[in-house]
């Protein structure tokens, strides 16, 4: 279907007021979004804002009927019934959580339920060579038979774009493409859709990383409480950080950091030579000669790119939770420790934060009262039995300090937004009570405003002589947050800058170590030799 | 309905297990004109199934941990015929024997547990090896024969409450049980309220919990009242009694202590658990082992009851306290269930199975139709819960007219959404 529109700024998508209601709920509520044909459009909007009903709506997962307003697409108001029938038309969404089968090759996942047969047969043949040029147009030098669990996240999402394009998509819909990438594989990625653009495809983008945004975009439409607040034009509205920000909230953050004045004391905890090998491969070490400390009231910020060994570091020193212990040492206020369990790492006064809430850090089947007590049982029980009322009141002081959004603590904590979750599980640290608390990505998937919530935590807890470890693949939250930030790169302490000698680019320069900076013009760089594809 | 479901703490799916089993009991009451009700009938159920409902307590809580046991009817088996080869060849007592049968749980579920455990071998294949050790090893050591206990090992499974006290023309212990199960109801129903008031959550109105425990504590004493006035001899029969003591016990445990907890947590998210500083392997260990020790009290008490042990003890058990436990609401990836609930699936299986008998159908349409209630009974659980997951829509309308409910997180929800038309 070509489009009829001959204008200059030819309009791909159109929808218009469009609400969705659910039962006493309204998300989406008048909501007009215009896509031109042939432009990279971000949308923005705080978490719940309802970015993710639109797209839903938009690509038929909420089917025409069960919300009101117009989809007009290549000048026809369209009907979609199910995802097949947007992908039909053209429009694809890649979501953040990519939907590749591990254990399939490259050629399987981008032909899965779409084999070329001849005769009834796959013509495997057939589908390997257009796998090459597919992979190819996405800039991925990958053998077509390797299997999709031994290449890298990065690579993974450019497999999901190939298999996009293998149904001639026109409107591609990303989902936080790069909240899970590093630096070099992000950037990668955001080339790529600019190469995209240049052929003619439009594409949608959501993200909360607006540095990116503003580097690619050609348009912003910024959805606020379920309604569009405004579209500008990058180019001729000047747009900055500042200014989506300020459309995100509503207000302009004075700062995005609340204001600390840090107390710092002696030395609390420290690390000395630290070993420890990977859990499965022989002979690999994820970390290397570790040593580093961090003083009573201080923030210390890990930097470092994905996959460099800051969660395995982590992990390892919090009872050995990770890898294959090799040698090394841990004291607190002097005094050497063994921690050979978890448990013993929290009874010693250790806590971590882990970087993957669902899947490492809640039990999405408890509630947000038994999720609060769940590292420490023994302090709400007597004789091993749990006093409930114990653990009401204890769920209940939490959730009022930290400004929990929920009716009830007897909630599921699988139905809160992820800032609150992540309140939760603040909280279920700070009731252990841990003088040495590791936070691993703490404010991921989550929006401005509860970041800077959560910030205000992280301060309130160093201010009370807690030593704070942040990792954060984000710089600008380290700079903002840390007292004093070291440098990781392939599994070992490469420096450590204090917050006043700390900038993006002296950090990223130790990050890669005697690595140059992945260029960004880049012929592609052999991503995958990065330690920062893991898994 | 919604005064329905406050009467039973709007847990739906417990609401729907009572309603079904007490729906059933009418059914089998009605179309069986009155045999269902009575004092024989009521005490034989119990009878033939309290090693089943025993087996549920256990199973419930691997289930929860993630994993399951095939193993239980042989371990039953291979217990049943050790302890009545100790009692007949080596003269034992029969407290010893029980002693001892129960030791041998603790070894088959440190056995069980070390694989599952501390290897690290998926329970299925585990127990399932176990199931297949412990049968051949019933029919090796008692040589394929039956092996007959003494009576006063008999009174484990077959006995009855004594009679004691004044001739009232009921069983007086019967009685004085019904009675402090009536007390112990009302006062921990009046204690929780009190406590929840304390502390300023939500309790509901004063009618709804007159009315939950006139119903309960009516149901306690009708019951009561059919086991207290058997025919001449027979009472509250002694599994049942060792079965309600297991109850309280696994009950408790499993909702209010540490290690009911960390059950659950290893079950939910093993990772999570580990992080939080459960010892995963622990728990894994030890539910396993409580289970075999469980299977192994259920093989004493089948002896017991049928005087003998035999070759062929414990067949397809497993797979009855299995059905139980699902039935009860426990969900196969592990984190979910409730004693309890357990108890009223294999009732509800226990009655299906009684009633079906007094009508005189065949055993070939008992299983069909055991089967299809056990499929129906989870298919309408998973549908609750695929309604609640998939769509937002059917979670929405599932709760509606509830509009206090904080909307769900539209981003956390998008990823488990979509297949994306595979």
């Amino acid at each position: 279907m070509t489009s009829l529109n001959t204008h200059s700024d030819p309009v791909i998508l159109e929808m218009r007021s469009i609400t969705k209601e659910f039962p006493g709920v309204k998300a989406l509520a008048d909501v007009n979004l215009r896509v031109k044909a042939g432009e990279i459009h971000a949308i923005c909007g705080e978490n719940g804002a309802g970015k993710s009903t639109l797209m839903k709506v938009l690509s038929g997962v909420y089917p025409y009927g069960t919300y009101t307003g117009d989809i007009v697409y290549q000048n026809e108001v369209q009907q979609f019934k199910d995802i097949r029938a947007s992908e039909h038309a053209g429009i694809v969404i890649i979501h953040q959580e990519l939907a590749l089968i591990p254990e399939l090759s490259i050629t399987e996942n981008i032909f899965l339920g779409n084999e070329p047969t001849k005769r009834g047969v796959i013509d495997w043949a057939e589908a390997r060579t257009r796998t090459t040029e597919l992979l190819a147009r996405v800039g991925l030098r990958e053998d077509p038979d390797t299997p999709i669990k031994e290449i890298g996240v990065g690579k993974q999402q450019l497999v999901e774009i190939a298999k996009s394009l293998n149904k001639s998509v026109k409107l591609l819909i990303l989902d936080e493409p790069t909240a899970a990438l590093n630096e070099s594989d992000s950037q990668h990625l955001l080339d790529l859709m600019l190469g995209l653009k240049g052929r003619g495809i439009t594409s949608i983008i959501i993200s909360h990383k607006l540095n990116e945004i503003e580097q690619i975009a050609d348009e912003i439409t910024i959805i606020r409480d379920g309604k569009s607040i405004e579209t500008l034009n990058v180019k001729e509205d000047g747009v900055d950080e500042d200014r989506i920000i300020k459309g995100m909230v509503g207000r302009t953050l004075e700062s995005r950091f609340p204001d600390h004045e840090p107390k710092i004391g002696e030395v609390l905890f420290e690390v000395k030579d630290w070993n420890v090998g990977h859990p499965q491969i022989q002979d690999r070490l994820v970390c290397k000669n570790s040593s580093f400390f961090v003083r009573r009231g201080e923030i210390v910020g890990f930097a470092g790119l994905m996959g460099a060994g800051r969660t395995e570091l982590a992990r390892s020193v919090f009872g050995r939770s990770y890898g294959r212990f090799i040698s090394g040492h841990i004291y607190k206020e002097g005094k050497e420790l063994q921690l050979r369990s978890v448990k013993q790492a929290i009874d010693a006064g250790l806590g971590y934060v882990t970087e993957d809430r669902k899947s490492l850090g809640l039990n999405l089947l408890d509630d947000i009262k038994a999720t609060t007590v769940s590292a420490n049982l023994r302090k709400i029980s007597k004789h091993f039995v749990v006093d409930a009322n114990k653990e009401y009141s204890v769920a209940e002081e939490y959730r009022k300090s930290l400004r929990t959004k929920t009716p009830s603590v007897e909630e599921g904590v699988a139905k809160l937004s992820g800032g609150n979750q992540q309140k939760v599980v603040l909280a279920k640290w700070m009731f252990t009570d841990p003088d040495v608390l590791i936070l691993d990505e703490p404010t991921r998937g989550i929006d401005v405003g509860a970041k800077y919530e959560i910030y205000g935590i992280i301060q309130r807890l160093a201010n009370q002589g807690k030593a704070v470890i942040v990792i954060s693949s984000e710089l600008p939250e380290l700079l903002g947050l840390s007292d004093r930030i070291y440098t990781i790169f392939e599994g070992a302490i490469t420096g450590v800058l204090n917050k006043d000698e700390a900038s993006q680019e002296s950090l990223m320069k130790l990050m890669t170590s005697s690595r140059k900076t992945a260029s960004p013009s880049g012929d592609h760089p052999e991503l995958a030799e990065l330690p920062g594809n893991k898994d | 309905m919604n005064a329905l479901k406050k009467l039973f703490g709007g847990n739906t799916r417990q609401f729907g297990m009572i309603f079904a089993l007490v729906a059933l009991i009418v059914f089998f009451e009605i179309f069986t004109e009155g045999r269902t009700l009575t004092s024989g009938n009521v005490i034989n159920l119990f009878n033939g199934n309290s090693y089943i409902l025993i087996l549920a307590i256990g199973m419930v809580l691997v289930i929860i941990a993630g994993h399951i046991d095939l193993s239980v009817g042989s371990v039953a088996a291979f217990v049943g015929v050790c302890v009545a080869l100790f009692i007949r060849d080596w003269g034992l007592p029969w407290y010893v024997g029980v002693l001892l049968g129960l030791l041998l749980g603790v070894a088959i579920g440190a056995w069980h547990g070390f694989w599952v455990a501390y290897v690290g071998i998926p329970a299925f294949i585990v127990t399932l090896s176990g199931m297949l050790i412990f049968r051949g090893a019933n029919q090796f050591v008692g040589k394929s024969n039956t092996i007959p206990v003494p009576t006063d090992f008999q009174y484990i499974g077959s006995g009855y409450l004594p009679e004691v006290g004044p001739q009232t023309g009921y069983n007086n212990l019967t009685v004085l049980l019904g009675l402090a199960a009536v007390a112990y109801v009302i006062y921990s129903e009046i204690r929780s309220r009190r406590n929840a008031k304390a502390l300023g959550a939500d309790v509901p109105e004063a009618w709804v919990m007159v009315l939950k425990l006139v119903l309960i504590c009516g149901a306690i004493l009708y019951a009561t009242y059919l086991f207290a006035t058997g025919r001449p001899g027979t009472s509250f029969p002694i599994p049942g009694l060792i079965l309600a003591v297991l109850i309280l016990i696994y009950g408790f445990i499993s909702s209010k202590t540490v290690i009911g907890r960390h059950i659950y947590a290893v079950g939910g998210n093993r990772h999570a658990a580990e992080l939080s500083g459960v010892q995963s392997k622990k728990v894994n260990f030890l539910v396993m082992m409580n289970m075999s020790i469980l299977a192994g009290l259920a093989g004493m008490i089948f002896v017991g009851r049928s005087t003998a042990s035999g070759p062929f003890d414990g067949v397809g058990w497993e797979l009855d306290a299995i059905a139980a436990v699902f039935i009860g609401g426990a969900a196969v990836t592990g984190g979910v269930g409730t004693v309890i609930g357990s108890i009223i699936g294999g009732l509800v299986m226990a009655v299906l199975n009684n009633g079906l008998q007094l009508l005189g159908v065949g055993a070939d349409l008992t299983q069909m139709i055991k089967g299809l209630v056990l499929l129906i009974a989870v298919a309408f659980d998973v549908y609750n819960k695929t309604a609640g997951k998939r769509s937002v829509i059917g979670m929405l309308l599932k709760n509606f007219g509830r509009s206090s409910e904080v909307k769900a997180d539209e981003t956390t929800q998008t990823k488990e959404v979509i297949s994306r038309g595979i």
